[in-house]
């Protein structure tokens, strides 16, 4: 299918490309960018781009999308259509399913599964270590094979230190990628929420930061050691970037992460008990929100990631401690990122690179994939940042309408997806 | 946000925390509890304010003094009393939360007096029924998680103000395990907002919170907490002692080595009593450690206020009840 993107503001964060132009795509490809179409170009479809901002499809670095395993907290087709909903045409899965994701056989079904017209494109992280229980190293050449792009232990951290270095050195071996969270198990044991004064008030639980930072000293010293490619995922305060920052100045080559809800809430987010505010890792201070923001504009933090975790309304609707962490989010990350960069008055392509350019080269996707050139992919994004919305149970694809936003009024709606060239997604219904 | 206990007049309609609650509606349940410490006084021991009124007391964790003393104010108001174990009934059998409340509700219930494990759990339910529209039904917190024990706070504040009069030239020292303490908490803010200007967190650095000296804020802000690790400092000239219950599981392992150590360091005996005011009370909210928290001689002395407590406990919770679902005074 021929479609010509007429009238947008094409931005392309890769090249720092801000201009209105036309986008044309022929089959899964974009084939031209500019004001006149490509030679003997007739497009069967056009999408009035009038007002809108046409960017590469937002690239997702963490979103459960719950199969196999949890099917009545949400499926593929549901969290396709939120995905699509939300501009996102790539998204990696964590390795947290049920089973894990530790087997080449559950990857390739995953694969399998997610390989539809207008679907997002699905990258899986495999497991690290089998079962994520932290003791026998996973088949990862397999897995590689089968399609994982990095390993991980998604929330469960390897308690054996020795356990770690190992994975690390053999995920070294292949230059398999290796993506972990900070948390140390026995400092974040029984925790709920930021040992800090709102923890202290309200009675619950509290897991420190040193939780953070002293898992990530253990990490960042068996990177180094090992020479793993690490990125660290969900950092939540001050001073786990600050470790970060000085190994990167010692010249260790790290990457890492910040979720759509670290960068904009805080543990006096928390309220009256309020279960969406159920994390993990857990809201942290103002003061981190603040350093987090601050170190996402400065290039501290590579990429925003929506962490997207729906989660049943039963297990939300319970008490703070007994409810499940999470929060929805891939229809939450353009707003949420469009906010970000309103509030400090940013360029927008400076802003849309860390969903898009800069995720890409996270995953090593450079040749023509989160940018917007002739040739390339034709993932897009095409947005209106002037409308407003307000985060509501009905507007939201997702299964999970879990999110500490509900009710709160965002801007940035999505008015079309495509992925490879499919529309994926219409706000106008034109499907 | 709105504090889900007040309505939209700023009025109380449930008590679920002491923290975000005003000076004024603190002394106006305290000047309510007064005259009601005269009805166990009289021969028929009952007032009709809740005549007619269905009052379930929800317990998903065990408590027979807690409960007894909800049951017993209750029944002097006139009440009609529904006591439910759940952690023994529902729970067991994977009936959510909700959907215990949702049952009770639809059998007519007016107030619902709560203890949860959770922190939280009364707020839960108190959003549930107005989300319901059912917040003619009351929720009285009776102790959640580490929360709050509000009514405990406020008898304590009774009893201050019985043997003190004015809050705003105390000083008071809150002793032992701060971090997993729903009474403390109750406690801090209560006396933040009465105006104590110097009160004390006394205990070891494992069992108070991190946050210790931001535990309070709101109305309360720049209260004057004050963190001491060592005994003599949290006791010296201070008006008021309140002791907390080491909970036995507490006792071994990594928070402290043994109860024997902890009383050598933090045990309240004569000699360190006598480091307060002459006049100092002491309080305890039981039951009891003696000889671990608490020494007999001071447990037994004239100082102590301890039973007093338990019987301003009773016209306090009157007092809350009626204030909820009844709107009469005791005269």
């Amino acid at each position: 299918m021929k479609i010509e993107i007429r009238n947008g503001r094409v931005v392309d964060p890769s090249s720092g490309l801000d201009q209105p132009a036309s986008v044309y795509v022929a089959g899964s490809k974009i084939v031209g960018v500019g004001e006149t179409a490509p030679r003997s170009f007739q497009p069967e479809a056009v999408l009035d781009a009038t007002g809108c901002v046409v960017c590469p499809g937002l690239i997702d670095l963490s979103a459960r999308l719950r199969e196999p395993g949890f099917e009545y907290k949400a499926t593929l087709e549901s969290e396709m259509a939120a995905a699509a909903a939300g501009g996102i045409t790539r998204l990696v899965c964590p390795p947290d399913t049920d089973p894990p994701l530790d087997e080449p056989g559950l990857v390739e079904m995953l694969k399998h599964r997610a390989r539809q017209p207008g679907f997002a494109q699905v990258h899986p992280v495999g497991a690290l270590t089998t079962k994520l229980e932290g003791k026998r190293l996973t088949e990862m050449a397999e897995l590689a094979e089968a399609g994982c792009i990095a390993f991980g232990q998604a929330s469960v951290s390897i308690v054996d230190t020795q356990v770690l270095m190992r994975a690390m050195q053999y995920a070294a071996t292949f230059d398999f990628p290796v993506w972990l969270q900070a948390q140390d198990t026995y400092l974040t044991q029984g925790g709920v929420a930021h040992d800090g004064a709102v923890s202290a008030r309200l009675g619950l639980a509290g897991i420190p930061v040193l939780a953070e930072t002293v898992a990530l000293t253990t990490i960042l010293q068996l990177a180094g050691a090992t020479g793993a490619r690490l990125h660290i995922r969900r950092v939540s305060s001050a001073a786990g970037l600050a470790l970060i920052r000085a190994a990167r100045a010692d010249g260790l080559a790290v990457t890492c992460d910040i979720t759509i809800n670290h960068l904009h809430l805080c543990d006096r987010d928390i309220g009256f008990f309020d279960a969406h505010a159920r994390l993990d890792p857990p809201l942290r201070a103002p003061s981190d929100r603040d350093a987090l923001a601050a170190g996402l504009a400065d290039g501290s933090i590579d990429a925003l990631i929506s962490d997207h975790t729906p989660v049943d309304d039963d297990a939300k609707q319970t008490p703070f401690d007994e409810a499940e962490a999470g929060a929805t989010g891939l229809e939450l990350l353009l707003p949420l990122t469009l906010k970000w960069a309103a509030e400090r008055q940013m360029p927008l392509a400076q802003a849309l690179a860390k969903i898009t350019s800069e995720p890409a080269r996270i995953l090593g996707l450079t040749a023509g994939c989160g940018c917007i050139a002739p040739g390339a992919v034709a993932d897009l994004c095409i947005f209106d940042p002037a409308a407003k919305f307000t985060v509501s149970r009905e507007r939201l694809k997702s299964q999970g309408k879990n999110t500490p936003f509900l009710g709160k009024e965002l801007q940035g709606e999505v008015r079309y997806t495509l992925t490879e060239g499919h529309l994926a997604y219409s706000a106008d219904r034109l499907l | 946000m709105n504090n889900p206990q007040l309505n939209s007049n700023g009025e109380l309609i449930h008590l679920l925390s002491l923290d975000g609650l005003s000076r004024e509606i603190i002394h106006g349940i305290l000047d309510r509890a007064a005259p009601f410490t005269a009805v166990a006084e009289r021969e028929v021991k009952k007032v009709p304010l809740l005549r007619g009124k269905s009052v379930f007391n929800l317990f998903f964790e065990n408590s027979t003094r807690t409960r007894t003393t909800f049951e017993i104010a209750a029944k002097r108001l006139s009440a009609d009393v529904i006591n439910l174990n759940i952690n023994t009934s529902s729970a067991a059998k994977g009936e959510s939360l909700l959907d215990t409340v949702d049952n009770l509700a639809a059998m007519q219930a007016d107030m619902f007096v709560v203890r949860h494990a959770s922190s939280g759990a009364p707020y839960l339910i108190a959003q549930h029924l107005a989300a319901t529209r059912r917040d003619h039904i009351h929720v009285v917190n009776a102790g959640d998680g580490r929360h709050a024990h509000p009514t405990q706070g406020l008898l304590d504040m009774f009893t201050i103000r019985h043997y003190k009069k004015d809050f705003t030239k105390l000083s008071v020292a809150v002793v032992g395990d701060i971090l997993h303490s729903r009474v403390a908490r109750s406690q801090l803010h209560a006396l933040a907002t009465l105006g104590v200007p110097d009160i004390r967190l006394v205990g070891p650095q494992t069992l108070l919170p991190t946050a210790a000296d931001r535990m309070i804020e709101g109305e309360a802000t720049g209260a004057p907490l004050r963190v001491c690790h060592k005994l003599d400092d949290g006791l010296r000239g201070v008006d008021v002692v309140m002791m907390l219950r080491l909970q036995n599981e507490r006792m071994q392992g990594a928070l402290l080595p043994s109860p024997q150590e902890y009383f050598k360091s933090y045990g309240l005996t004569p000699e360190k009593l006598a480091l307060a005011k002459p006049d100092a009370i002491v309080m305890h909210p039981g039951p009891m450690n003696r000889g671990i928290e608490i020494d007999s001689a001071v447990a037994d002395g004239k100082q102590a206020v301890i039973l007093p407590q338990v019987t301003f406990g009773i016209a306090v919770r009157m007092a809350v009840m009626s204030m909820l679902a009844g709107g009469g005074t005791a005269q």
